[in-house]
């Protein structure tokens, strides 16, 4: 038996040799090894993260108004997260600082996230590897495996990641959340493989400031790697060679 | 004059046997009723924030497993070191160790934020994070410990494994502490840690903490076993607790000394040192006074035999020292704050770049005194099914080395 396909040629439906080894394969693989199964797609889902690129942000200190959080606001109602009024035990994706320098008494506001470092400490000391880092430099959080031990915590010099104190409700889709795990900026993954740009990102350039520029670090015409070609910029602790994603310029 | 031949024996079923085991399944049950609740309700209803991530169970845990391997130093001194005085004491050694490993681990597993995820660390390792490592080292301890113990106590067993046996476990102590200061030696970013003399000097907290745990428990079961316990080997124990006790000082002078030399732990050092209040008085009053001066003087500054009741004190003493030595470097290395950029002051909404403020709640010191009873607990059950404690520590039993 046969049938036609829409471009006219015909396809003969009868099982070939090759599709019955795959349907005994697939079932074998079902029946015996279903973590191995797991794995495997596992491995294809992180094979669609591109590794010739490295996505960062580009932060000018001189554009960040200091009374301006739209970039946090939108990172709450992008993923999902909000405080209790008590700063020290809410979890804070993205939050304000204001540098001062201790000579010349010049201060800078600017937003400060997981820097997506290229060595990230938090990733060298998570017990399970459930801190960890793309193909394309995003540092994430594998809620399925995070043991809620707190060691990225400790080892993160930037107090980017906060632990879950309390039971989350109203959760988005696209970044699931639970109490008793670590979390931080995912760069909004979900944005970003959809060909978007983060939310900070977007609610920073709608306010017409214009302080954070997104992009492939890569890329030498992407927009942010030639910015960090022409002007100087800065990384956080740049005493530690994080080398992270995620630069400040005129600070 | 004679010496008796070694015997150990169980401990006998009595009053005071029942009394102590009832209060600690109290403790027991306190520490159980924590976890509960803070499982429930989420770590919000313990003092922990995200400035200070580990607090009071994480001190009681590192405490515990710190303890735990210096434990094991009393059968090390007689299976590597041959100190003969020491040997009837092996067994209860070894016992202890994984009673207050066991404790320890405890107290860390029950406090993660989900520890019901215990198989996802047992099934998923990342061998570039010394917590890893530790899993693999609190592990293996637990059975190394248990080989020793066997070979020591299965008369079916040649007496010369005992040495090979006792040495692979007193290397695997050493092992054990180095990767639990390395905890800390190795964060990078936080001024308080980030110092390779971690590891020895939490070597020497641990023959310290373990000795003068090993001391209050040995005095505990000799009184509920009703075995006769000698001042000789009150008096070497505690003198070596002592010689231990200078040791921990000496390596906390070399640590705040080499961060001294650095400007740029300064500020790290004036808030340890100087002006931390609590961390200061407890680094100052509690560890360094009264953890380890006075015990140095109260051993060292008469001569003659040490009485029970001196012994037992200078044990409490290190104890309250060497709770207050973790809590400082736990705690105060957390509250003291990172600087995001060198040379820059840094201010937020978060309280960046101020000194974090920690209150332990009930429910943590209930999770650590947990973890304490459950060691006291297993070693107390240990003393009842197995023949671990001799029967005559009196005086005259002692075999002098010298």
């Amino acid at each position: 038996m046969s049938f036609r396909m829409p471009n006219g040629s015909e396809v003969e439906d009868r099982p070939t040799r090759r599709d019955f080894f795959k349907s005994g394969a697939a079932f074998a693989t079902m029946t015996l090894a279903p973590g191995v199964t797991l794995m495997a797609f596992g491995g294809s889902a992180t094979a669609a993260v591109d590794a010739g690129k490295r996505w960062g942000l580009l932060i000018d200190t001189s554009k960040c108004a200091e009374d301006c959080d739209a970039c946090v606001t939108a990172c709450k109602t992008e993923n999902g997260w909000e405080g209790h009024g008590e700063a020290e035990r809410d979890v804070q994706w993205i939050r304000k600082v204001t540098l001062r320098n201790k000579a010349t008494g010049h201060e800078s506001s600017m937003p400060v996230m997981c820097q997506h470092c290229e060595s990230p400490p938090c990733v060298d000391v998570c017990p399970t590897g459930a801190s960890f880092k793309r193909d394309d430099g995003i540092v994430l959080v594998d809620k399925h495996t995070c043991i809620g031990c707190r060691y990225c915590m400790m080892a993160c010099p930037f107090k980017a990641r906060s632990f879950v104190h309390e039971p989350v409700t109203n959760q988005k889709t696209h970044a699931p959340r639970g109490q008793g795990t670590v979390e931080g900026c995912t760069l909004c993954v979900h944005r970003v493989d959809a060909g978007g740009i983060p939310a900070c990102v977007e609610a920073c350039s709608a306010t017409g400031n214009g302080a954070m520029v997104f992009g492939d670090l890569l890329d030498p015409s992407s927009e942010i790697a030639q910015r960090l070609a022409e002007f100087p910029s800065v990384a956080l602790r740049p005493d530690l060679d994080l080398n992270p994603g995620v630069r400040y310029a005129e600070i | 004059m004679a010496i008796d031949r070694t015997l150990y024996r169980e401990i006998p079923v009595t009053n005071g046997l029942w009394a102590s085991a009832a209060a600690l399944v109290a403790f027991l049950l306190g520490g159980f009723a924590s976890f509960v609740y803070v499982e429930h309700h989420g770590h919000i209803v313990t003092g922990m924030t995200n400035h200070v991530v580990w607090g009071m169970p994480h001190v009681f845990a590192i405490f515990l497993i710190v303890a735990a391997s210096g434990a094991l130093n009393v059968a090390s001194i007689a299976s590597v070191f041959g100190k003969m005085a020491y040997k009837p004491l092996s067994r209860l050694s070894g016992v202890l160790a994984m009673a207050l490993l066991a404790g320890g681990l405890a107290v860390l597993v029950l406090d993660l934020g989900r520890p019901d995820r215990l198989i996802v660390q047992m099934t998923h390792f990342n061998f570039t994070s010394i917590f890893t490592w530790n899993i693999l080292l609190y592990s293996g301890f637990m059975g190394v410990v248990a080989v020793y113990l066997w070979v020591q106590m299965d008369r079916s067993v040649d007496p010369k494994w005992t040495r090979p046996a006792g040495l692979a476990a007193f290397v695997w102590r050493l092992a054990l502490t180095t990767g639990t200061g390395s905890i800390f030696g190795w964060l990078v970013a936080r001024p308080g840690y980030d110092a390779a003399i971690m590891a020895p000097l939490f070597i020497s907290m641990s023959f310290a903490f373990g000795l003068a745990i090993f001391i209050l428990v040995l005095q505990g079961l000799a009184r509920l076993g009703d075995t006769p316990l000698g001042d000789v080997i009150i008096t070497r124990l505690t003198r070596l607790l002592a010689l231990f006790v200078a040791v921990v000082l000496y390596f906390t002078a070399v640590q705040h000394l080499t961060n001294l030399y650095a400007q740029e732990h300064a500020g790290f050092e004036a808030f340890i040192l100087k002006e931390g209040g609590l961390y200061t008085t407890l680094f100052w009053g509690v560890q360094v006074l009264l953890g380890g001066l006075l015990p140095l003087a109260l051993v060292y500054g008469r001569k003659g035999p040490v009485s029970a009741g001196m012994a037992s004190l200078v044990a409490i003493l290190v104890i309250l020292g060497g709770v207050a030595q973790v809590y400082v470097i736990v705690v105060g290395g957390q509250a003291y704050p990172m600087e995001l950029f060198p040379g820059y002051e840094v201010s937020s909404s978060f309280h960046d770049g101020q000194i974090a403020a920690y209150s332990p709640s009930l429910p943590e010191f209930a999770l650590g005194l947990g973890g304490v009873a459950l060691a006291l607990f297993a070693t107390g059950l240990g003393a009842k099914v197995l023949r671990i404690l001799p029967s005559n520590l009196s005086d005259r039993n002692i075999p002098s080395d010298s």
